[in-house]
């Protein structure tokens, strides 16, 4: 599913380079789920940036589902983001000005999606346990269930990939439990595969391994 | 993504900060109603002066003398006393041509017992009435044989008669003096409106001859009567311009004039008409022009909003862009909410405008109101420069959406 080789990121701020991915490759299987942990600073955001196609690569390869992402321009991004990869991010980023359902709604608009996008999304809540508050705007939802329509969000576009961004990170240790379960059953019921960013050991745990990386390198 | 979800969108987002999107609306609002109502006005003006000028007559070309000259020193033009009745008579070999009057002007004070009023007099033919589209609204207007016995009669028009009779009814067949002779009133004019210059009830009218030698005193030139303005119809407009030119080649055949040395003007009613529409025309642009300020303000404001929107929602943006925005999808978002906002100014603008015109149209101005015209173009100009005003001012804030890194409009606190 996901192949990464030798993958370098350099930012530039403005005469000193820093480095902030130094030579990371590994590979992630289809319907695997792995962890991705480090302290801040270690890379681990940058990695997670490239690996949701948001930011390339300064050197090395990075295949999605075969794909060579390295080279493609923003709008060939745009449309890969879309159709493979969901994300799921600590702070949920849902418009609060909307209902769920418009929310869940949101990834098909851009797909070009016509009819059928409010089963679509009618499904994808029933799918998290939502049916019953897909009228209700987020800001009268808690905090799990907020982070539960993310993750409808995410799925709502049938991904290959979920790439979830520290997504206990706002939660209660029990609510993060449940997010962290619900996507571990979706990885099963659906082969999805699942990349977990996380600093929490227990969500970490959870994974069927974890990569852990310093200084922008994967520690053995 | 489709339009209609744009729009959905975008009224989504405006209705999440509805004070903030009513306040750049009314900007709009105020703009759009100023332009609206200018030109409604201006329209307006430019149609009841043209009413006026064709309530005239139709058809009608003027031949006035031009400047005097007397030992070099240049008078107004129509001083010249050039013009006789000769002429007059003369153009009646002129194709095409229906009616000719010649007319003499003078003026004075008339009384009625214990009324009196100073005015235009003008002595004419009776083919006048037919020429000037006159109606009477009592009694008779100059016949033939007054005109040939220089009869002491006169014809009032009807603010004259208000003046000194207090109305039409009353007038016919009693007796008034006019600079100390007296006159008898044979009719009373039907009233045409018009203000100023342009009024025909402030005058009276008389026969010709009976101004010629009762009241004004005769010059001669060459022998015959000389005259002011020769008033002539034709039976087309499509005539016009080629009779414009017949005339005066008779008329410099007559005078041994040429082009540049003619000592009289020929002037049609298309051509007054023209210069007061290019007059109007210029009044509205100019009133139109100032009001489009207002909307340029409004414009700024819309901006201004959208800029502040834009950095609002960075996360937003960065979101969208994750889920597979692509750059002009976040650049049709924030141009549509912006057109939107001017859109809707926009309309109602129009409508507000309308209310102004209505309004000034009830305002009696000298005697006369203003009918506010708003024009189909007007409306159409309105709503296209609105939303141009939208598409222009939200043009950058919505690039700037459009350029964000998504990894960086994610972590935007």
């Amino acid at each position: 599913m996901l192949q990464i080789e030798n993958l370098t990121k350099t930012y530039h701020l403005g005469k000193v380079e820093v480095p902030a991915l130094r030579g990371v490759s590994f590979t992630v299987n289809d319907g695997e789920v792995i962890a991705i942990m480090g302290r801040s600073g270690s890379g681990k955001s940058t990695l997670m940036s490239i690996l949701g196609c948001l930011d390339l690569p300064t050197s090395g390869r990075y295949l999605l589902d075969g794909q060579d992402i390295s080279g493609l321009n923003d709008d060939r991004l745009a449309a890969i983001r879309n159709r493979k990869i969901g994300f799921v991010f600590q702070q949920f980023n849902l418009l609060s000005r909307t209902t769920t359902r418009r929310n869940v709604e949101m990834p098909m608009m851009y797909a070009g999606v016509g009819r059928g996008r409010r089963q679509r999304a009618e499904s994808a809540l029933e799918a998290v346990g939502l049916a019953h508050r897909m009228n209700h705007r987020p800001s009268e939802l808690s905090g799990g269930e907020q982070q539960r329509v993310a993750i409808a969000r995410a799925l709502v576009n049938n991904p290959a990939l979920i790439l979830a961004d520290e997504p206990t990170g706002n939660l209660d240790s029990h609510t993060g439990e449940e997010i962290v379960n619900l996507l571990l059953d979706l990885n099963k019921q659906r082969n999805l595969t699942l990349v977990l960013v996380t600093h929490d050991p227990d969500v970490a745990a959870r994974a069927l391994r974890t990569i852990h990386l310093i200084d922008g390198v994967i520690e053995q | 993504m489709k339009l209609f979800q744009s729009i959905l969108e975008a009224f989504e987002s405006l209705n999440a900060n509805k004070l903030r999107s009513m306040l750049t609306v009314l900007g709009i609002v105020i703009g759009v109603a100023a332009v609206v109502a200018m030109l409604s006005i201006g329209q307006g003006a430019q149609q009841s002066i043209t009413s006026q000028i064709e309530s005239i007559g139709t058809n009608l070309i003027y031949v006035t003398p031009g400047s005097s000259r007397q030992a070099g020193v240049a008078g107004g033009a129509g001083t010249a006393g050039t013009l006789t009745q000769d002429d007059a008579t003369a153009l009646y070999q002129v194709p095409n041509i229906v009616a000719v009057s010649p007319e003499v002007d003078s003026n004075g004070q008339i009384v009625f017992m214990g009324q009196n009023t100073r005015t235009r007099i003008l002595g004419v033919t009776p083919d006048y009435y037919t020429l000037r589209n006159f109606t009477m609204a009592d009694g008779e207007f100059i016949s033939n044989s007054n005109l040939v016995s220089r009869s002491a009669v006169v014809v009032l028009g009807s603010a004259v008669a208000d003046t000194l009779f207090g109305g039409v009814i009353g007038a016919v067949g009693q007796s008034i003096r006019i600079n100390g002779q007296q006159f008898r009133v044979i009719g009373v004019l039907a009233s045409k409106g018009g203000t100023g210059f342009l009024s025909q009830d402030d005058q009276v009218i008389m026969p010709m001859t009976t101004v010629q030698y009762r009241l004004a005193g005769r010059n001669t030139f060459r022998g015959a009567n000389v005259i002011n303005t020769i008033n002539i119809q034709v039976n087309s407009p499509n005539a016009v311009t080629q009779a414009k030119t017949d005339i005066t080649a008779v008329m410099r055949d007559r005078h041994q004039t040429s082009a540049g040395t003619d000592d009289f003007t020929v002037t049609s009613q298309q051509d007054v008409l023209g210069t007061i529409t290019q007059v109007t025309n210029t009044l509205s642009i100019f009133l139109g022009g100032i009001a489009g300020i207002s909307l340029l303000v409004g414009g700024i404001g819309i901006m201004n909003i959208m800029l502040t929107t834009v950095s609002e929602r960075t996360r937003e943006i960065g979101l969208r862009k994750a889920i597979g925005a692509r750059r002009r999808d976040i650049l049709y978002q924030f141009l549509i909410e912006a057109m939107t906002l001017s859109l809707l100014g926009g309309v109602i603008g129009i409508f507000f405008g309308w209310l102004i015109g209505q309004v000034i149209g009830k305002i009696q101005l000298g005697g006369s109101t203003l009918t506010a015209v708003v024009s189909p173009n007007s409306v159409l100009l309105a709503t296209l420069f609105s939303m141009a005003v939208g598409l222009f001012f939200g043009s950058y804030p919505a690039m700037r959406a459009a350029r964000l890194l998504p990894v960086e409009a994610l972590r935007y606190e």
